[in-house]
């Protein structure tokens, strides 16, 4: 391999090759680590954020930012919690068209909007709960269980939507407009693009998968509880970030996503094993964060 | 001769593509240096390494003149008023805060210099492009560097404009400044040069004298000669295509009726400022205006509806490639398919690049690609798409001379099978050269229309009219 082509692989690998430092100075560390039902553990922890890191994705190539997904996450498991599951992913989705309406027809900048619908959402969720957790219910509970005992279905989740999320970046219209819009919102337009309408399915996109990112959340626990999931977007915009994802926009891949959600269930995990008190698992956590974003900068030059 | 700044051996890789092997370069006091090159062949990036901003990977320069550059791609700050943008890092200050009283005093001064006649306190983003690369070139000057380079500053530039700034040119040269001058109108270079050195595919292939001929610089540049700089092959026109009636815009424009027949190219001549670009923008629905129709075959068109002008079968290239035209973080092909998505086709996307000679690969980043090849693929990106109608606003803006003849024949195609062509351009022999008929525009009105053969004088004189409101 020549040396070009052994930097374009880095490049494009960049938070691969940071995820498996990562792993092996862990085991080293702590060799527990590697045990399998720990490995599985580590799935299991990546998949809700995995999931609605996803969703974050299609967003964050499109030029934009979505601050709700936590609490939609929330509002959608309890919704499932108190009627069916189903209805939990319909909030979700229509919780996203909102957003979407706000930012594309009320030209609404994405960070208000969603942050909007960050407090709208969370409100919802403790007005429905009346501040009680509630249980799931069997199709739920089903979600977060496990298929046998070394298959997790949340992991499987996790692989499907990913899948899904690659599809519809790269094989759909609405793949290709994300990064066109994210990429030159002007000349999108002027390539006949309607811009407004793409940007309302991308936003509910993302309030859907959120919502599944929530149910997923809720089985895995056997309930929803009206704080759940609080502060998960900002480890879904992490995870995309990580993933070498601009925040500017036109740039992103699923790949990239999935890595990053494993880089900080890695981290956490790890940061658990090697018993680092919790108030300093999250300036590690942050100082990863930082240097990942540093490093992808740096490669761009 | 003093010479300012020696370069030796410049090379210069990018991945695969080597765009400087070997490049030597003198710039002397007092000497305008004319690089001339297809679209490609390297002449940014030599600058860029002259600037400082990409290392050489072998090769030297000496000299310690102080460097002004006006680079190929705009570098304002379109939220930033004109003064600001003028005096950007070094604003005038006062007890350590932006000294604003100064800044409104000196900037008039500036914009004098290069004739630009813009409020010092306009958001840049408001202007023109012409005007914003005025500001740049203003920009440059109030730094009074020892060498000044511009990289293709006309190719934005009506020809007033470009007479301003060649006399700028000249008054620098006999103040003892070192010019290198990039640009792809023989013209300005037969006006300019002292010295052309001509580069192909990164190597410097010959260095002329200001006496060199077109013929001469074309044939060492593209390695062979062209027969036709404007080859265009008249259609017999059919019927409408395009009907503008009574198209107005408030402070913008007038009363413009037009009609663009299938097989005709009808041309928009102007100076900046006419309100071309805003007749373009509002009859491809980008913009709203508030009298008047657009018909296109013969159907009346939803007014400020970009995807039902697509649909109906007209097409835009914009004069902005960068702000409008491209999805710069996407590839080439991705560039090419954004108005087609829908049929998505690997073998005509091939061909078209080919049919360009686009240099670069479909699956290379577009920002990668040189200026002149970016256009190439916005014109491309509407080629795929075969609209019945296509606008085409200042389209062969930073094309090299070889090129461009690849463009014009691509418009004869289409009004050959049947299509229309609206062009409109700042290039005089460009909008004579290729319409059969050209439309003037002056002060947001139709100042007059020409029929073939009309004169570049026949069209200033319409131009520059005066017309009372
Ligand atoms: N950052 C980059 N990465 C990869 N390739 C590049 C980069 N910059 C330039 N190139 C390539 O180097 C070659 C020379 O480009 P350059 O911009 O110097 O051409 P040019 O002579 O200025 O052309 P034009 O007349 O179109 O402006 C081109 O093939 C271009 O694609
Ligand atoms: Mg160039």
């Amino acid at each position: 391999m020549s040396t070009i082509s052994i930097r374009r692989y880095a490049s494009e690998n960049g938070a691969l090759a940071g995820l498996l430092l990562l792993a092996v100075v862990i085991a080293v560390m702590q060799p527990a680590f590697l045990n399998a039902q720990n490995l599985l553990n580590v799935g299991v922890q990546a998949a809700v954020i995995a999931i609605m890191a996803f969703g974050m994705t299609f967003v964050v190539v499109a030029g934009g930012i979505d601050l709700s997904v936590g609490s939609i996450a929330a509002l959608a498991a309890m919704v499932g919690a108190l009627t069916a599951g189903p209805l939990g992913l319909v909030v979700g989705a229509l919780c996203g068209l909102v957003n979407g309406a706000l930012v594309s027809y009320g030209k609404l900048p994405p960070f208000i909007a969603t942050l909007a619908m960050l407090s709208v959402a969370r409100g919802l969720t403790l007005v429905f709960s009346e501040g009680q957790p509630h249980e799931t219910d069997a199709v739920v509970t089903f979600l977060g269980s496990n298929l046998t005992p070394s298959l997790p279905l949340p992991l499987l989740l996790m692989l499907a939507f990913f899948g899904i999320t690659g599809l519809i970046l790269t094989r759909t219209n609405l793949g290709r407009r994300m990064y066109a819009i994210g990429g030159n919102e002007e000349a999108a337009k002027l390539s006949g693009i309607d811009v407004r309408k793409q940007k309302l399915w991308i936003y509910a996109l993302s309030g859907l998968f959120a919502a599944a990112a929530g149910l997923v959340l809720a089985g895995r626990l056997g309930s929803a509880g009206p704080q759940a999931a609080v502060g998960y977007e900002l480890d879904a915009i992490a995870a995309v970030v990580i993933g070498g994802a601009s925040l500017s926009g036109g740039v992103g891949r699923a790949t990239g996503t999935l890595v990053g959600a494993l880089v900080l269930a890695v981290l956490r995990n790890g940061l658990n094993l090697l018993q680092v008190p919790p108030f300093w698992q999250q300036v590690v956590i942050g100082a990863v964060i930082a240097l990942a974003a540093l490093l992808d900068s740096l490669r761009r030059r | 001769m003093k010479t300012l700044i020696t370069a030796r051996g410049i090379t210069k890789q990018f991945g695969t593509t080597k765009a400087l092997d070997g490049v030597d370069l003198d710039i002397n006091a007092g000497e305008v240096h004319v690089l001339l090159g297809e679209n490609g062949a390297g002449k940014s990036t030599l600058v860029k390494v002259l600037a400082g901003i990409h290392s050489p990977d072998a090769g030297t320069i000496e000299g310690n003149a102080s460097l002004a550059v006006i680079h190929q791609e705009l570098a304002l700050v379109p939220e930033l008023s004109v003064a600001e943008n003028l005096f950007l890092n070094r604003l005038p200050r006062k007890f350590g805060f932006v000294d604003r009283a100064e800044m409104r005093r000196r900037a008039p001064e500036l914009l004098d210099r290069v004739g630009l006649d813009v409020d010092p306190n306009a958001k840049v983003k408001d202007l023109g492009i012409a005007q914003q690369q005025m500001i740049e070139i203003a920009r440059a000057l109030d730094k009074n560097a020892g060498v000044l380079i511009l990289d293709e500053p006309t190719a934005v530039l009506t020809d007033t404009e470009t007479d301003r700034l060649l006399q700028i040119m000249a008054q620098l040269r006999k103040n003892g400044v070192g010019l290198v001058f990039i640009t792809h109108h023989l013209d300005e270079i037969q006006r300019i040069a002292d010295r052309i050195t001509v580069l192909r595919d990164g190597r410097s292939v010959g260095v002329l004298g200001p006496r060199a001929t077109t013929q001469h610089m074309i044939e060492l540049m593209v390695g062979r000669s062209i027969e036709e700089q404007y080859p265009r092959a008249r259609q017999r026109p059919g019927e409408p295509l395009l009907r503008l009636s009574n198209f107005t815009r408030r402070g913008v424009f007038r009363d413009i009726n037009i009609e663009v027949h299938a097989g005709e190219v009808v041309g928009i001549a102007g100076l900046v400022g006419a309100g071309r670009t805003e007749v373009a923008r509002a009859a491809f629905g980008v913009d709203d205006y508030d009298y008047g129709t657009v018909e296109v075959d013969g159907k009346p068109l939803r007014r400020n509806d970009v995807q039902a002008a697509i649909k109906a079968g007209l097409g835009l290239v914009p004069e902005d490639r960068k702000g409008q035209g491209l999805v710069l973080t996407a590839t080439v092909g991705q560039n090419l398919e954004l108005v087609t998505l829908a049929n998505r086709d690997q073998k005509r996307l091939h061909d078209i690049a080919g049919k360009l000679r686009i240099k670069g690969r479909v699956e290379q980043p577009v920002k990668e690609l040189s200026g002149g090849n970016q256009q190439k693929v916005v014109i491309g990106k509407w080629l795929l798409a075969d609209p019945k109608v296509l606008i085409l606003d200042e389209p062969t803006r930073g094309v090299d001379v070889g090129a461009k003849v690849e463009i014009y024949e691509l418009i004869n195609r289409m009004t050959a099978q049947g299509r229309a062509v609206l062009l409109v351009s700042s290039d005089l022999p460009e909008v004579i050269g290729m319409s059969d008929r050209v439309v003037v525009m002056a002060h947001g009105r139709v100042a007059g229309e020409l029929p073939k053969g009309a004169t570049q004088d026949q069209v200033m004189a319409l131009a520059v009219q005066e017309i009372s409101a």
